[in-house]
This record gives C-alpha cells, sequence and structure tokens, in this order.
C-alpha cells in the first residue's frame, strides 16, 4: 500500500446539494485517502450518484466544498476519470475513433495509448463498429475505456457493472483491482456489492443523502439493510 | 416600512390623479395635433419609466454575473469607472460630439453616461446577494408592462394623427417594440428554464439584450435616413407648460413604478423564503442529524 | 492557445464525421429549404421590377428559419448518451466546444444558402443591379451573426422545456439589427439605389461585439446544470 503524502486525500466538507425543494445530499463530511477501493452502496435515491457528480466537479454543492488532493474538482480534472450509467460516447463512431477524440480533449497525441487502454479493457482497437451496435458489456467497457484513458489518479464510476454479464463484470473487478493496486483512487457505485467483496478497501453506505457507516466487509453493525447486498 | 407603504400609495394616488388634471384640463392645446396629442402625457413618461427600469435590470445582471467570484467583482467595478470617467470626458471632445445625434447635448449624453457607474454602486450598495437577482426579476416585469403601454399608446397616438398605425423606420417605436421583445423573452426563460442556473442564463441574456440596444437604434437610424419615415413620437422643441405637464406626469408614473416594483420585490422575497422553507425542511426532515447547524440566510453564499 | 485550436479542430471534425454519416439534419434540411423557397414562390408572384426590392428580405428570411431548424439539431447529439458530460470534465476550454459548434453550423447554414440562392434567382428572375461582390461580406457576416448567437441560445435552451420553440424566441428579438442589415444591404445591392457599406459595418460590429459576448459567458451555459 503506498503511504498517503499530504494532500493525497479528497475531502467531502459538510457538502450539500439541493434541487429546488429536494437535497439529494445533506450535509455530508468525509475523508478518503488516496489509493483505495471505496465501494459506495445505498438505495436508490440514496444520493449516491449525486455525490459522485460533485466530486466528478459536475453537479456544484449547493454549501459546503470538495477538495481533491487540495484543489477544486474543476482544477483537479486531468486527474479525475468519470463514467456514468449512460455511456458518455458517440454511437455513429467506431471505439477508437471515440477515444482518438476524448484523448484530443486531455492532449493525447496519436493512437497508442488509445489501442493500449483498448486492449487493456479486452476489446479489439480495429474494430470498425460504431459503438452503437455494441453488446451492454462491451459498450460499458468503452466507458471505462474513455474514462482511464487519460491515465487519471482519481476514479470514479457509477454503476459500472450493471446490465453487464458476470464474465464482463468480473473481467472490469480484476482490471480496477489492478488499478487500485497501481496506486489509483477508485470510487465504485454499485447495487452488486458481493462483486467487490475482498476487492474493496472500504464499503461506503449511504441513506437518505448522508453517509450512515463506513465498513471494512460487507456485514453492518446497526442499520444494515439486506436489499443492499445481492 | 409597513406604515410607509400605505402613505406612498395615497401619495400616488394624489399625484396621478393631479398628473391628469394637468394633462387633460391644464396644459394648452397643440397647434397642429389639437387634443389628440395630450396621450403624450402617457405615452412619454411610460417610455421613460420602462427604459429606467430595464437599464437597473441590466445593472442588476451586470452585476449579479459579476459576483460569481471575486475577481470578476473588482474587474467590473473598475470596468463600470472607466466607462463612467472616460465616457464623460469624451463627451467633450470636438471628434465624439460630431457622432451625438442632433438635438441632444453632450452634457446630457454626459449624464447618461454617468448614470452607468452611479447605478452601479448604487444597486450594489443597496442589494446584495440575492437580492440582486430579485430586483432583477422585479424591474423586468414592470418594465414590460409600461413598455406595453408605451407600444399600445403610440399607434393610438399615430393612427389620428398620420393616418397609419405604424411606422417601421420610427426609431423610437421600433427600438422599443424590440426592447420589449427582448424582455418578454427573458421572462419567458425565467418560466420555462428548469436549471440550477436559470438567474445566471436569465442575466446573460439580459446583457445580450443590452449590447443589442445600441446596435437597433443605429440601424433603424440608418434605414430611416435612407427611407424617410414619419415620425410619431414628434421631433423638435415643447411648449414650456407642455414640458412642465410632462415632468409632473413623469413624477407621477415613477411613484407608481416605484410602488409596484416595491411590491413585486417583496412579494418575491416572500416567495423565496418559503421555498428556502421547504428545502430546509427537506435537509433536516428525517430525523437524520447533522454535523452543523445550517442558517438560513436571505443573501447568497 | 494550442489546445484551444487543437480542441476546436478535432470538435469540428468530430462533428462534421458525424453529420456525414448520418446525414439525418443533412437531407432533411436541404428538402425543407427547397420547401420554403417554393412556398415563397407561390406566395409571392411579383413582377421583375418589384422583386429586386423584396428578394433581399424574402431571402434572409428564408434562410433565418432554415438555420433555426438547423441550430436546434446542434446540442441534441451532445446530449444523447449524456456525451456533453465527457467534454465538462476534461480540461478542454469551453470555449474550443463553442467555437467548433458555431464553426459548424456556419459551414452548414452556408451550404443550404448556396443552394437556396440559386433556386431564389430562378424562381424571382433576379438580376444584381449593385456591385455583386457586396454580397458575399453581406452573405458571410450576416450568416455569422445568426449563427454565433444560435449556437449560444441554443446551448442556453437545452435546459429549458419546450425547447425547440425557446429558440427562436431568444433569438429572435436579439437578432432584429442583424436582420435588418442583412435584408437592407441585400435590397440596396440588387437593387443598386443605395450604398450597401454602412450595413457590412453594422453586421462587423455586431458579429464583434456578440463573438465577444458569447465567448465570455459560454463556460458558464455549459457548465450549468
Amino acid at each position: 500500500m503506498t503511504c498517503a503524502a499530504t494532500n493525497s486525500i479528497i475531502t467531502v466538507n459538510n457538502v450539500i446539494k439541493q434541487f429546488g425543494r429536494f437535497a439529494a445530499l445533506r450535509g455530508v463530511t468525509a475523508e478518503f485517502d488516496a489509493g483505495r477501493f471505496h465501494a459506495i452502496l445505498g438505495e436508490n435515491g440514496a444520493g449516491k450518484t449525486t455525490l459522485l457528480r460533485a466530486l466528478a466537479g459536475l453537479a456544484e454543492p449547493t454549501r459546503g466544498e470538495i477538495l481533491i488532493f487540495g484543489r477544486s474538482s474543476q482544477e483537479a480534472c486531468r486527474d479525475i476519470g468519470y463514467m456514468a450509467h449512460p455511456s458518455l460516447l458517440y454511437d455513429e463512431m467506431s471505439g477508437m475513433e471515440n477515444l482518438r477524440y476524448f484523448g484530443c480533449l486531455y492532449g493525447i497525441v496519436g493512437d497508442g495509448r488509445c489501442e493500449e487502454v483498448i486492449r487493456g479493457v479486452g476489446l479489439d482497437p480495429e474494430l470498425t463498429r460504431p459503438v452503437g451496435q455494441y453488446s451492454q458489456g462491451m459498450r460499458q467497457r468503452m466507458s471505462l475505456a474513455r474514462a482511464i484513458l487519460h491515465d487519471p489518479r482519481v476514479l470514479l464510476l457509477d454503476e459500472p457493472f450493471s446490465n453487464v454479464d458476470v464474465h464482463s463484470a468480473r473481467a472490469m473487478v480484476g482490471l480496477l483491482k489492478g488499478m487500485r493496486d497501481s496506486g489509483k483512487t477508485v470510487f465504485v457505485i454499485t447495487h452488486q456489492a458481493l462483486l467487490l467483496e475482498g476487492v474493496a478497501d472500504e464499503f461506503v453506505w449511504m441513506q437518505e443523502g448522508q453517509i450512515v457507516d463506513r465498513t471494512v466487509g460487507l456485514a453492518r453493525t446497526a442499520n444494515s439493510s439486506p436489499e443492499d447486498v445481492q | 416600512m409597513k406604515r410607509l407603504f400605505p402613505i406612498l400609495s395615497v401619495i400616488t394616488a394624489v399625484l396621478l390623479a393631479y398628473a391628469l388634471y394637468q394633462a387633460l384640463v391644464v396644459a394648452p392645446t397643440d397647434a397642429q395635433q389639437g387634443e389628440v396629442y395630450r396621450i403624450i402625457y402617457y405615452h412619454v413618461p411610460s417610455a421613460w419609466t420602462a427604459f429606467l427600469l430595464f437599464f437597473i435590470n441590466f445593472i442588476a445582471s451586470i452585476q449579479y454575473l459579476a459576483s460569481r467570484k471575486p475577481s470578476t467583482q473588482t474587474a467590473a467595478k473598475w470596468i463600470v469607472l472607466a466607462i463612467g470617467v472616460v465616457g464623460v470626458i469624451a463627451c467633450f471632445l470636438p471628434a465624439v460630439q460630431k457622432l451625438i445625434p442632433a438635438g441632444m447635448r453632450p452634457s446630457a449624453v454626459a449624464t447618461t453616461v454617468l448614470a452607468i457607474p452611479a447605478f452601479y454602486f448604487l444597486v450594489g450598495k443597496l442589494f446584495p446577494g440575492q437580492r440582486l437577482d430579485v430586483l432583477a426579476v422585479t424591474t423586468a416585469e414592470v418594465g414590460v408592462v409600461f413598455c406595453t403601454i408605451v407600444l399600445i399608446t403610440g399607434p393610438i397616438w399615430a393612427r389620428p394623427v398620420w393616418g397609419i398605425w405604424w411606422a417601421p423606420g420610427d426609431i423610437r417605436l421600433t427600438s422599443t417594440l424590440v426592447l420589449w421583445l427582448i424582455y418578454v423573452s427573458y421572462l419567458v426563460l425565467r418560466r420555462f428554464s428548469n436549471s440550477a442556473q436559470t438567474q445566471m442564463l436569465a442575466a446573460a441574456l439580459a446583457v445580450f439584450g443590452a449590447l443589442d440596444v445600441p446596435l437597433v437604434y443605429f440601424s433603424i437610424w440608418f434605414f430611416r435616413t435612407q427611407h424617410p419615415q414619419p415620425v410619431i413620437g414628434g421631433g423638435g422643441s415643447m411648449d414650456p407648460r407642455m414640458l412642465h405637464v410632462l415632468v409632473v406626469s413623469w413624477m407621477a408614473f415613477l411613484c407608481f413604478a416605484f410602488l409596484v416594483c416595491w411590491s413585486r420585490f417583496r412579494l418575491e422575497l416572500m416567495h423565496r423564503e418559503v421555498e428556502e422553507a421547504h428545502a430546509m425542511e427537506s435537509l433536516v426532515g428525517s430525523g437524520v442529524t447533522s454535523k452543523a447547524s445550517l442558517p438560513l440566510s436571505r443573501s447568497s453564499r | 492557445m494550442n489546445s484551444l485550436w487543437a480542441v476546436t479542430l478535432a470538435t469540428l471534425m468530430k462533428d462534421i464525421r458525424l453529420e456525414w454519416r448520418s446525414k439525418d439534419a443533412l437531407n432533411s434540411m436541404l428538402f425543407f429549404s427547397l420547401l420554403v423557397v417554393v412556398i415563397f414562390s407561390f406566395s409571392f408572384d411579383p413582377l421583375a421590377e418589384e422583386s429586386r426590392h423584396i428578394a433581399g428580405g424574402l431571402i434572409w428570411v428564408a434562410f433565418l428559419f432554415a438555420s433555426v431548424v438547423a441550430l436546434n439539431q446542434t446540442w441534441a447529439r451532445e446530449l444523447r448518451n449524456q456525451v456533453l458530460d465527457a467534454y465538462r470534465v476534461s480540461p478542454a476550454p469551453a470555449n474550443a466546444l463553442f467555437l467548433a459548434k458555431a464553426l459548424g453550423n456556419f459551414i452548414f447554414v452556408s451550404v443550404l444558402e448556396a443552394l437556396m440562392t440559386p433556386l431564389f434567382v430562378i424562381f424571382y428572375n433576379l438580376r444584381v443591379l449593385g456591385p455583386a461582390w457586396q454580397l458575399i461580406p453581406i452573405a458571410v457576416l450576416g450568416t455569422w451573426a445568426l449563427v454565433v448567437n444560435g449556437t449560444f441560445f441554443a446551448a442556453m435552451s437545452v435546459r429549458t422545456r419546450s425547447r425547440e420553440i425557446m429558440l427562436p424566441l431568444l433569438l429572435f428579438p436579439i437578432s432584429i439589427p442583424a436582420v435588418l442589415g442583412m435584408v437592407a444591404g441585400t435590397t440596396s445591392i440588387l437593387t443598386g439605389e443605395e450604398s450597401a457599406h454602412f450595413w457590412i459595418v453594422l453586421l462587423l460590429t455586431y458579429d464583434v461585439v456578440f463573438t465577444t459576448a458569447c465567448l465570455a459567458l459560454f463556460g458558464m451555459i455549459l457548465h450549468a446544470e
């Protein structure tokens, strides 16, 4: 395990996020160490996606602040890789074409890195089929490739295993484990906690816009709800 | 506050009645237009009031946009000061004086330019934070009402005098129409937008509108020189007695506009407080404790 | 500065490539433009002398409506699969996206104009009496005026209800001086009666003012939720 330097933490400081009358995040305060795998669990509407989007800089907190290694999310954008439930890819272009374009946004020139990343997720860079015609598993993997293309220090993944076959899901978990082992910080929102048992360093339990528990294993002491563990 | 409003209402009612009396009875009959011209005492003050309100909206919008970051706030203050200083000096340079349209004195233009920094600092002082946006909404809505009055009284006036309802080249009426369209679209944007940043989008639109107005004015001005059109507003100098009644009428309208704006402002503030209370309830509602207490703040973060 | 133009170019090429592959907007826009010209030719059937006076207005009104339909499509592609989030999360400058979209729209609307103009000339038997070369700066500056604000307001409308109607609602009032400039300028050149010099300067001023305003404020629009 790498030892954390002074600025190697992600701090969430009393973050409140309101959408009109609805409060999605109600005063979340936490610190996350770098180089660890955090699984975020909770029912629908618990605020998991909102928290992840706030970390990514896509949802500005109504109150409170988020610091990624001492900087705001916008400033730390090069260090952040984000993957959501929609694919964040252009359906009419092939995988390579998508990655070439997104690589350009990060200043990545040439095809080498794109090919390497596509192979890393278990897909073929030569495939000219447009992404819209991929299976769900392939699309999720290509979406992951886009998220890790610029070698970010922090990975934010929102339900990467949903609607994906078990084989692909396990392959992705293996990939993420490797990334954590190489020093990256990984956040994964999932309803399939069992996939991450033994891989995740901690499980963060959210309920009604707050973090209610942080455990090392899947067993919770009080307030544990069986529905979260499939 | 509570006592002031009824007192002001009474004063306004009296002023309006007085202005009506002056306009219909006291003011002399116009040599060319007869009695019809008397609509000017509603048409022109409405226009001046609408322009003033839209101007305040523009200032409030700029400040609201600038208040996002401290750096933009300071930059905006300096730019506004510079505009004031440079504008006033420029009005008295011969080269610039040639550009000023005929009929306007340089000192009048200078005073108008000076109004920009004056209003900027005044509005900034009196309406901190979120109140800027409330002011923007208020002035936009009331401004549109007065602008509508201008656009209705204009054609009513034009028809008996010129025989036409509308002259596309009439610079003032057409500029007013464009201004009205811009602000109606502003209000529609506010109503239809469901973004968290609606207020900023609307402020951006107001800035665009303000940038547009001089361009509208000049484009129609040139169009009119190429295609001469009847001037509905009536140009030239005015009998001092008529001018006196006009000013009285404007004072009455300003008081009335102030009253309406004040009511609307208070209404909007209350509406936002209710929304904040609901939001606060949702925040602490289900009994799960949060670490810090969350004050109900009136001004923005 | 390097990255601004690199990203702008990459985004522009990507949009062109996507447009070329799907050909959705292109085909429907071409047909729509043809329909507009035909309907106008039935609605206004003037003699040759009169046609020169009104053709300027008709052409630009037709372009205005055609471009609004095109502009609405601009951001639709970025909303599918929430691809815009991928851009927002990246360090790429917001202005690069704006410039790429505006330039893409400019090219697209120019293609439409190039196709519609000969049809107008045919249907109205137009002959240019003034200096014809001046039509080029008017067309270029006028199209940019429509497109730059159109791209900006289309991005704004994306977060509103009834977004298809919001765009023209926001765009038309602000575009009035530009439309006046285009129409009056074109008419001056067609009839040869006046100089279009002032209108070209007006359009240039309009373009400079609003391009600056759009570039200054687009970042805020992009990051609005």
